[in-house]
């Protein structure tokens, strides 16, 4: 299925990239994280296991256990530091 | 417009704030009032100048579902947060939370929960510049405790 991506703050730097539309195998957010990982360096290195990460799920934050849809936004983020 | 949320650019007006959050409403005893500013020193470095990202979409949705909360948890009238993105300067204002109620303890808690929900679950990023470079401020445990007071739990790792 076609979802749609997007990156923000020091993540979106570090891939250099806001948003791209992806064609996932994954069900949950968590095989859709380990499926990024696996695209290569940029993607191991901003959404590896060493990084602080947050997701979001259709603009809701969301455990790994979060599932995807047909047409669904994910986002991936460092934890959050407004106010 | 009893409950707003607004993400923008330019600064904001404390006093024509809290006016237009109580115009007409009679019944409003209490307006409790939080102001976030910048600081010049963070992290035992000097702060020449932040910027601040969001998500555009989900910062106002997760305001708003925030703000649902408080109404279920208090007695309040009103709500407003105003919060800044974009370049800010040290003394600037970042964020306001105002909220009225009848008697000033419903307020107070208010206030303080939707700043510590705010803290903690709406997507905003801050982005320092130092003598030494930029850098992404690092999230605060103490903000995680400070939203478990009220039972809810921090936002996790996504696996």
């Amino acid at each position: 299925m076609k979802i749609r991506l997007r990156y923000f703050a020091s993540i979106r730097e570090a891939l250099s990239l806001g948003q791209e539309t992806w064609e996932t195998q994954a069900a949950t957010v968590a095989e859709l994280r380990h499926e990024l990982v696996g695209r290569g360096s940029a993607y191991a290195e901003a959404l590896g296991a060493s990084r602080a990460l947050r997701a979001s799920l259709d603009q809701e934050l969301c455990d790994g256990t979060a599932r995807l849809q047909d047409g669904c936004e994910v986002a991936f983020f460092p934890p959050v530091t407004g106010g | 417009m009893a409950y707003t949320v607004r993400v923008q650019e330019q600064d904001f007006d404390l006093t024509a704030e809290v006016a237009d959050l109580r115009r007409e409403d009679t019944g409003v005893g209490a307006v409790c009032v939080f102001v976030g500013t910048v600081r010049d020193r963070n992290d035992g470095s000097n702060v020449a100048s932040l910027e601040l990202e969001h998500y555009p979409g989900m910062t106002e949705k997760s305001i708003e579902s925030m703000m649902v909360q408080a109404r279920e948890r208090f007695d309040i009238r009103a709500a407003r947060v105003i919060h800044r993105v974009g370049l800010l300067q040290p003394q600037d204002q970042i964020v306001l939370v105002a909220v009225t109620s009848a008697h000033r303890g419903e307020s107070f808690q208010a206030c303080e929960f939707l700043m510590d929900y705010l803290k903690t679950q709406a997507p905003f990023w801050k982005k320092e510049v130092t003598p030494e470079g930029t850098r992404w401020v690092d999230a605060r445990v103490s903000d995680d405790q400070a939203l478990a007071r009220w039972g809810i739990a921090p936002a996790v790792d996504p696996g």
